[in-house]
């Protein structure tokens, strides 16, 4: 369902300031998106004005700082630092990505950091993701085969495993679907770009023996048809992947088999 | 998603940033409805036409009146966008030009062609008017 306007439990509210950056010769403002399930209060936005000299260079170097040295009540998820984990994924300066690529100097201004857009937050910048993983777990992310197990591996010739480039990349931070209005409306049935382009993976996949059923699975108007080429998914992509063709692909074969 | 759980809905239209590609997809969606409006007004010329001379007189005075013209201009912006934003999704449909820079070229190429047809036809009707 479309429905443009934040719930009235959802409204963002004006929080503290934290000034840290006494006597800095480059300060920046970071206003972060704060909730509590233990206060019973509406989000805020809490601004942190630090020095950038007490840090390294990523938005997420900036984030830890402030966990440690100015408020240890922000939370996020955060690991590997490096873009391969996807577990810092949020929306830094209007768009999504991963808080670990993102410079903190590709940011004009104050930098604005929400969690994951329509999501619900499980606290701070921290998007409850258990639909979008079984959603994931819908679309059976593995090899299916019907035929003998082989005595080898299945081997797979280059040109076959050259087709998986561009989609095994894929570290499921749900950037994507989460940027797309299509999943913000329908993701209670849309799949969303970031599962179909897993999907897509399994399909293409010469060693898979399931396509049709995976087809099957799709072939539905909202699984797969609420995709409507909005291209925010693409552009969202910290790993430079493009859902957005995954899913045309799709579409393609649905019109192939006919 | 309503979620049930009393967490909050973390921000979305609020906060996302504007998107040219964006922009396009939601102009198509509202054009869309804008010419099945235009539609009702061709129909009711039509419809006029074959009722009779006060009836067609009656459309006819309506649509030439600035305001009628106006829809009228509105109209053409909205076939035209929605005639070329179609062969747009047509070639998306073939899987190809979904790259990002083809994909933000290709929406330049609509926003010009719309702008180019609709003052080329404006010209040439007013011209045979």
């Amino acid at each position: 369902m479309v429905e443009f306007n934040l719930p009235a439990n959802s409204k963002v509210g004006v929080g503290k300031t934290v000034n840290v950056a006494n006597g800095a010769k480059r300060a920046k403002s970071f206003k972060i998106y704060r909730w509590s399930p233990e206060d019973g209060q509406n989000p805020r936005v809490d601004t942190y004005v630090v020095d950038l000299d007490k840090f390294g260079p990523m938005i997420l170097d900036a984030i830890i700082y402030i966990k440690n040295q100015v408020d240890s009540t922000l939370t996020f998820r955060r690991s590997c630092r490096e873009g391969i984990c996807g577990s810092c994924a949020m929306n830094i300066d209007g768009t999504n990505t991963l808080a670990c690529l993102k410079a903190i100097d590709e940011v004009p201004g104050d930098v604005k950091i929400y969690p994951l857009p329509h999501m619900p937050v499980v606290k701070d910048l921290v998007p409850d993701l258990n639909h979008v993983y079984a959603q994931l777990a819908s679309i059976k992310p593995w090899l299916q085969t019907q035929s003998p197990a082989p005595s080898r591996e299945r081997l797979q010739s280059p040109e076959d495993r050259a087709k998986l480039d561009g989609l095994y990349e894929c570290i499921l931070c749900f950037c994507c679907s989460t940027s797309c209005p299509s999943y913000w409306w329908n993701g209670d049935r849309y799949l969303g770009p970031s599962i179909l382009l897993q999907a897509y993976r399994w399909i293409v996949d010469s060693r898979d023996e399931m396509t049709g059923e995976r087809l099957d699975n799709l072939e539905d108007p909202f699984r797969l048809y609420r995709c409507h080429t909005i291209m925010n998914c693409t552009k969202a992509c910290p790993k430079g992947l493009n859902p957005a063709k995954a899913i045309a692909e799709i579409k393609k074969l649905m019109v192939v088999r006919r | 998603m309503a979620n049930g759980s009393g967490r909050p809905l973390s921000p979305h239209l609020q906060i996302y940033k504007f998107q040219w590609t964006m922009a396009l997809s939601i102009t198509h969606r509202i054009m869309g409805v804008g010419l099945a409006v235009g539609t009702l007004l061709l129909t009711w010329w039509l419809v006029a036409a074959a009722v009779g001379p006060d009836a067609f007189a009656r459309a006819q005075g309506f649509i030439g009146s600035f305001f009628g013209m106006l829809l009228m201009f509105g109209w053409s912006i909205a076939l035209y966008y929605h005639l070329c934003n179609g062969i747009r999704h047509l070639i998306w449909d073939t899987g190809k030009s979904l790259e990002l820079p083809d994909a933000e070229r290709g929406a330049k190429i609509v926003i010009v062609a719309t702008a180019v047809l609709t003052v080329l036809t404006w010209i040439v009707g007013l011209a045979v008017w």
